[in-house]
């Protein structure tokens, strides 16, 4: 294969305006093949991590049907969440960032019939294409291990690339306001609350009273909610909650990055 | 402009040395104080509330939400008799302590190299790249010591490190992180393009994160994966520093970590000496 | 605040003012501006007699600067048309308007006949666009950069690979095709960014400050580019701040300062109607040029005083220089050359267009 050849990609140039953006950031990670393989890793190793090592130490949980499933099992849809919501965030923060302030990928972009619209949409399209195929690998490698009880589970990835459409949506909205890397310690700052307490590593009804309210209202609670209910099979009205919740973040993400980034670059 | 610099460098008396002040110049460490102050304070503030806040997130998510599992379910044993908190605090100090020096050691280094080319200018002084290494390394430490610093208070606070030997595991940690600090600066001269930096990040910085004994103790993993654990220098670290925060210093087993951590630093730093004067082309 | 005749000459920092002789090279081979069959190209919208460019009262402000300050420009199919100015004169923010990825503050625009503010895409289909910034991916091959951008023009993969590979023959980047494009010199992503403003066979090709920073070897060969392109009926669009540039390239320029256009009119137009033919530089060892003008002002029609020397303009610049001589003055150099579009600019604007 040529470093040029572009087979692999459907033909469909003409079809949406954004699709070109997509092409050329597959252009550029086929170079870094390596960088995309071992992607699949690092949620796998925290897996393995909490199975072999967390596991052993805490124990069974009870789930809200009643149902007593392993650590592993509880935490790991909350894996699956969590790295969809990071991946995404790393292709439409840093990624978009460095595109936007330093290379000026998207002045030469723009000076095409591509509009920002279609710059926000592919960016986004592309962080998404990514997401879903390290989200079907984890749930492959979560069936394999067990740790799903439920045909539900199969749901549990194209759950996880709705919250990569919320936060990549939301983070690329939030990244047309930074200045410098250093604000980039900001999303640092909101992301690891987040990562810690969203029922991630514990149940919600650990946390006091009012603390309850304000883990509810994060993204990454709704996401946990919605992996964990597929992958246990413990369904529930809040997991709509959750899909309209999410759906409604990545929207008005991706409308607010649209309308940002034409008073950027179209100026 | 650069008439008037080129007009008064040669109306300067040959004798005299820029500045202008009588007496020994400054050795070529504390010349570039002022350039590593510019730096830190450029990017403090923002580091200054992660360093902060990290710990006490940490803390309470895993040590105390999580701890109240672990300590329910009775591992304590399996901890050595500790609470789960006590068990997980000082082994984060030491991965934090790592993390930020893997941070420091990457992109700021390939930065200076390639894309500032700080490093440069400051060859085209009468600076060597033995100096200019220095200079970098020193300023990481300053760094780690910071957070460690920070670190050990929310320690205080959260009532875990209680004896006063606490206080070693400031320079112990600091150590922890300069072992990983030098090799990683080696790396990234060496490097040509920051793809490495993935990479290092994903088969090195993570697994290490996981598997070194932080957030449980390596005898659970099954042999072969606790032996490669223990050739770790994060290991070394984490238990060096266990130690020393939970109870008083040990000469066995706590020289032996030291003298693995420093053995790191030193090789790290003899091929980051080579490494970055290969890069830099001088000496 | 009103200027003397020293004061509006700029600053008085010595070496800033380059000499003039440096600057009037011609470039060698390149055959005289001969121009140019209206090429085959007919727009749908904008007639073969309808201006590719037509601006009227145009302004351009952010915030309260005013950048582009009301001007009137035409360009018309098949010439090569200049803005020449100093830098902040306005012409990046004109070029902006018209390749529509900037919102017209005032005034009306059509570009290819169509109104930017609502056929944006529809106009930057049909336009090829070379920032001074060269805007190349450098995440890219030299060949990627070509056939991911020709992707964004809604072109086939095929025709991308096609256009590519005939672009990079025409810039003689063929054996620079899989190198990264961060590993070459300026001139040679200068060229790269030329092919790829070209990638989509564009009616208007706009070139913003197209040699500036280019060393005098790798500016030539630009130009030999850009004189091929108009011989085959492309129209260009170019701003400059070097008038060799504007006088080599252009059938038809406007002189901008401060958002205003001054002049307008071919390079020997502008020459003849704001100039002498020729001029004399003197430069003398003084700190001063000002007092040595008052004694040769008389020797010409007209005496510019910049920080480092005199100019006399006169139709006989070898007899001024004479005439100098036989007052007893002696200067350290003596140059007499002709007149250039730097002394337009002098004449128009008070200023040197490059500092």
């Amino acid at each position: 294969m040529t470093s040029t050849d572009l087979r692999i990609l459907p033909r469909r140039a003409g079809a949406t305006p954004a699709w070109p953006l997509v092409e050329r950031n597959v252009v550029v990670y086929r170079r870094d093949w390596v960088i995309f393989v071992t992607g699949f890793l690092e949620p796998l190793l925290y897996l393995l991590s909490i199975g072999v090592g967390i596991e052993q130490l805490v124990g069974e949980f009870v789930l809200p049907d009643g149902r007593a499933v392993s650590y592993t099992e509880f935490v790991a849809p909350a894996m699956l969440a969590a790295s969809a919501m990071n991946g995404a965030l790393f292709d439409t923060t840093f990624g978009v960032f460095f595109k936007l302030r330093y290379q000026k990928v998207y002045d030469g972009v723009l000076a095409t019939p591509l509009r920002p619209r279609d710059v926000a949409m592919g960016e986004l399209a592309f962080a998404l294409m990514r997401a879903s195929l390290y989200a079907v690998a984890f749930v492959v490698v979560m069936a394999a291990l067990g740790l799903v009880s439920s045909w539900w589970a199969l749901l549990a990835a194209p759950a996880a690339v709705l919250i990569g459409f919320a936060f990549g949506g939301a983070g690329m909205a939030l990244t047309t306001w930074m200045r410098s890397w250093q604000d980039f310690d900001f999303i640092t700052l909101a992301i690891l609350p987040m990562f810690l307490f969203s029922a991630t590593f514990f149940p919600l009804e650990r946390y006091p009273g009012a603390m309850q309210w304000v883990v509810q209202a994060t993204p990454l609670y709704q996401g946990v909610v919605l992996c964990r209910g597929l992958s246990t099979g413990a369904l529930g009205w809040d997991m709509c909650v959750a899909v309209a919740y999410l759906l409604a973040l990545g929207s008005l993400g991706l409308v607010v990055a649209s309308r940002r980034f034409g008073q950027l670059l179209l100026r | 402009m650069a008439g008037d610099v080129t007009s008064r460098t040669t109306k300067r008396s040959p004798g005299r040395r820029p500045g202008g002040r009588q007496g020994r110049p400054p050795g070529p460490l504390l010349r570039q104080v002022d350039h590593w102050a510019v730096r830190w304070r450029r990017t403090w503030r923002g580091s200054a509330i992660t360093n902060f806040a990290l710990p006490v997130l940490y803390l309470l998510a895993m040590g105390v939400g999580l701890g109240s599992y672990v300590d329910d379910g009775g591992a304590s044993r399996a901890l050595g008799g500790v609470a789960y908190l006590d068990f997980l605090a000082p082994g984060l100090l030491a991965t934090t302590v790592f993390q930020n020096a893997v941070g420091a050691s990457t992109w700021p280094v390939m930065g200076a190299i390639k894309w500032d080319k700080t490093y440069h200018a400051m060859l085209a002084t009468p600076l060597r790249v033995r100096d200019i290494l220095l200079g970098t390394l020193a300023y990481i430490a300053a760094r780690l010591a910071l957070t460690a610093a920070v670190f050990l208070m929310v320690l205080v606070a959260f009532g875990v490190a209680a004896s006063a030997w606490s206080v070693l595991a400031l320079p112990a940690a600091v150590l922890v992180g300069m072992a990983h600090s030098t090799p990683i600066v080696a790396y990234a001269a060496w490097l040509d393009r920051e793809t490495g930096f993935m990479l290092l990040y994903r088969l090195g910085v993570v697994p290490m994160f996981l598997f070194s004994g932080a957030f449980f103790p390596v005898a659970q993993l099954p042999d072969p994966l606790q032996w490669l654990a223990q050739l770790m220098p994060l290991y070394h670290g984490v238990e060096l520093v266990r130690g020393l925060v939970l109870g008083a210093p040990e000469a066995w087993p706590d020289l032996v970590h030291v003298a693995y951590l420093v053995v790191w630093l030193i090789v790290g730093g003899w091929f980051a000496d080579r490494l970055l004067a290969r890069r830099l082309g001088g000496r | 605040m009103a200027p003397t005749a020293t004061d509006r000459h700029g600053p008085p920092a010595a070496g800033r003012w380059r000499p003039l002789a440096g600057e009037t090279l011609t470039p060698s081979g390149v055959p005289s501006a001969t121009v140019a069959a209206v090429s085959g190209l007919t727009a749908a919208t904008a007639g073969p007699e309808e201006p590719l460019v037509l601006a009227r009262g145009l302004v351009k402000r952010f915030g309260d600067f005013e950048a582009v300050r009301g001007i009137d420009v035409e360009v018309r199919r098949g010439e090569a048309f200049g803005f020449l100015g100093p830098n902040g004169a306005g012409k990046t923010s004109t070029m902006r308007m018209i390749a529509a990825v900037s919102t017209v503050t005032g005034g009306t625009l059509r570009v290819l006949g169509m109104d930017p503010a609502t056929d944006g895409p529809a106009i930057r289909g049909r336009l090829g666009v070379c920032p001074q910034d060269d805007t190349l991916d450098s995440e890219l091959t030299v060949r990627e950069n070509l056939l991911v951008y020709g992707r964004f023009f809604g072109l086939s993969r095929a025709e991308c690979a096609r256009r590519a590979d005939e672009l990079l023959g025409f810039v003689q980047l063929t054996d620079k095709v899989n190198a990264r494009v961060e590993e070459l010199s300026g001139g040679l992503k200068r060229r790269l960014t030329i092919a790829r403003s070209l990638v989509n066979e564009p009616e208007l090709l706009m070139l913003d400050e197209p040699t500036t920073g280019l060393d005098p070897q790798a500016r030539h060969l630009v130009w030999d580019r850009l004189f091929r392109l108009k011989q085959r009926g492309t129209t260009l669009l170019l701003t400059t701040h070097y008038m060799d540039e504007a006088e080599q390239l252009c059938d038809r320029l406007v002189v901008i300062d401060d958002g205003v256009i001054v002049a307008e009119g071919s390079p020997a137009t502008l020459i003849r109607e704001h100039s002498t033919r020729e001029v004399c530089e003197l430069r003398f060892e003084v700190d001063d040029h000002e007092q040595v003008a008052a004694k040769v002002s008389d020797l010409a029609e007209r005496v510019e005083v910049l920080p480092d020397r005199v100019l006399l303009y006169a139709d006989n610049g070898e007899a001024v220089a004479q005439a100098v001589h036989e007052r007893g003055l002696s200067p350290r150099g003596t140059l007499v050359r002709r007149s250039s579009l730097e002394d337009v600019f002098l004449r128009l604007t008070g200023r040197s267009l490059v500092e």
